[in-house]
């Protein structure tokens, strides 16, 4: 790989030690990749925040890093919400741990904001063509195909050595090449809502991690996108999709239809609505959570129109960045008034509070997709009307 | 006998062959603290990497793998470098962290021409296995 006199001078260490790890993970990782050399990046979003994750050898590590982050760089969420974790039944000693980490992240010049969302921030905005370095799987999937933004699914380290170096290997998902849709997914029924995070759930299992273009009826909202593009990522690998007529890709390029093509009937979208993923038949659902990927205003005015009036008899919480919580707080307090929470900087995959439940009702595929694996808790799921008509218990 | 290679994490060390044809998954298959391989149906079952050059092919499982080569290192118990057939990012990433000497693609196939208990000098800078007689 190529590499400019001041990159080699820093893999010699000349700009430190921390600086000469951090590149050297990139150079490494080119090197395995086949990239010809290093590109600016706009900016970073780091993975590896949550204690439940990184454990104590992570907390180790960024600890014992010196630097400043050289781009705008922020974190993927964290163990907890980092003001009310009490409420959410987090110990003392994980919050301690985490707050460590988070501390750690701060000392290294990267902005404490913990969203899988990082898109709905001020000053972080990401557009056509940028080169990024973000490695949460459903943000990745958004800056790569909703925004047509270039990052590939970056690894905690990575990404966090590309915000110290402000650069990344020039490989994957940077290069034309690699963005060629090379199969064609056909779905011939109407979609809306939550049946987009249940077509992902579905078609990332067979997608695996190539590069799909969907033939769709409707045209999805950047909600729906970002829900398909979510669960695309978490049954399969998926890091970038294309829509027909809908993403910006796939509008500029004018791409040939693949060869290769999968059709998703009807039937298979109902199936997820159906299935209990490790529920027991009778077995109860004690948890309601929505906002996975963190909730976009959009999103939070819908759930709080849907709640206006009523009051959640099960626990619901509703997941969303600080900063958009911060922006809404009238929407904030509409939803809460109903005693549904409104849940910050975490969410129910990667948060440990989940474990004190046994049955989750989600309209995510890609909690549908995690929550079973990683939490034990077993999942069922539902549209957002339906997620607030089982919160309040409204049989009509 | 020197063998040319790719580096990927710099740095020199010596030390006893340890090798499986068998990848690793850093995260769960060993002990951070004690350096011993923990996984009952991998092959190396029971044996310690510490100070050991460890032979494989590649890592494998969650990407939190690369800290816990951290932990190891800082509990004394890494091994003193690493050879694989093809590197990927876990084990790459883990090994750079840190410090310990990692290369791959060795023009001759290591589980050929290494055996268990050879000493040899892994030379992650220049990229260069050579055996010590």
């Amino acid at each position: 790989m190529y590499l400019t006199k001041k990159e080699e001078k820093t893999l010699e260490g000349e700009y430190g030690e921390t600086l000469r790890k951090a590149i050297e993970i990139l150079v490494a990782l080119g090197d395995i990749y086949g990239a010809d050399s290093l590109i600016p990046v706009k900016s970073a979003q780091i993975a590896g925040v949550s204690y439940k994750t990184i454990g104590d050898a992570g907390l180790e590590w960024i600890s014992d890093l010196k630097g400043k982050a050289r781009i705008p760089a922020i974190l993927n969420p964290a163990g907890m919400d980092m003001m009310r974790w009490q409420d959410m039944g987090i110990e003392p000693e994980f919050a301690g741990k985490q707050q460590e980490i988070i501390t750690a992240y701060e000392n290294l010049g990267i902005r404490t904001k913990c969203t899988c969302t990082p898109y709905y921030l001020e000053g972080f905005d990401a557009g056509y063509g940028d080169h990024l370095a973000w490695s949460e799987s459903s943000a990745v999937c958004y800056a790569n195909s909703v925004i047509g933004a270039r990052t590939n699914r970056e690894g905690g380290p990575s990404a966090l050595s590309a915000a110290l170096v402000g650069k990344t290997a020039n490989y994957g998902y940077h290069l034309d090449e690699m963005r060629e849709p090379v199969m064609a997914v056909t779905v011939d029924i109407d979609l809306s809502g939550a049946d987009y995070g249940a077509l992902g759930y579905v078609a990332g299992r067979v997608i695996g991690n190539r590069v799909p273009i969907f033939y769709l009826k409707g045209k999805p909202s950047g909600d729906e996108l970002k829900s398909l593009g979510a669960a695309l990522a978490a049954s399969g690998a998926v890091a970038l999709y294309h829509v027909e007529g809908v993403t910006p890709e796939a509008i500029r390029s004018k791409f040939k239809r693949p060869d290769e093509n999968l059709t998703i009937e009807r039937e298979q979208i109902l199936e997820v609505y159906e299935s209990e993923t490790e529920c027991k038949e009778e077995q109860e659902t004690d948890i309601i959570t929505v906002g996975c990927p963190h909730c976009s205003p959009g999103e939070l005015k819908d759930i709080a129109r849907l709640l206006a009036g009523k009051n959640v008899r099960k626990e619901m919480w509703i997941c969303t960045s600080r900063e958009v919580a911060e922006r809404y707080p009238d929407l904030v307090r509409d939803i809460e008034k109903s005693g549904a929470k409104i849940v910050c900087d975490t969410c129910m995959v990667v948060s440990p509070a989940t474990n004190n439940y046994r049955c989750m009702m989600v309209n995510s595929g890609k909690a549908l997709a995690y929550v079973p694996s990683m939490c034990g808790v077993a999942s069922r799921y539902g549209s957002i009307e339906q997620c607030v008509r089982e919160a309040v218990q409204d049989e009509s | 006998m020197r063998v040319n290679c790719r580096k990927i994490s710099r740095g020199i060390a010596e030390g006893q062959v340890l090798l499986t044809c068998e990848s690793i998954s850093f995260l769960g298959n060993v002990d951070p603290k004690t350096g011993v391989i923990v996984e009952p149906k991998h092959e190396l079952f029971g044996q310690c990497i510490k100070d050991r050059v460890l032979v494989f092919p590649h890592g494998k499982g969650s990407t939190v793998g690369s800290y816990v080569l951290y932990q190891l290192i800082k509990n004394n118990v890494a091994p003193a470098a690493m050879i694989n057939s093809e590197s990927e990012p876990i084990v790459a990433v883990g090994a750079i962290i840190s410090g310990i000497p990692l290369v791959d693609r060795m023009e001759q196939d290591p589980f050929k021409l290494l055996k268990n208990g050879d000493t040899v000098r892994v030379d992650g800078t220049n990229g260069v296995v050579e055996t010590i007689e």
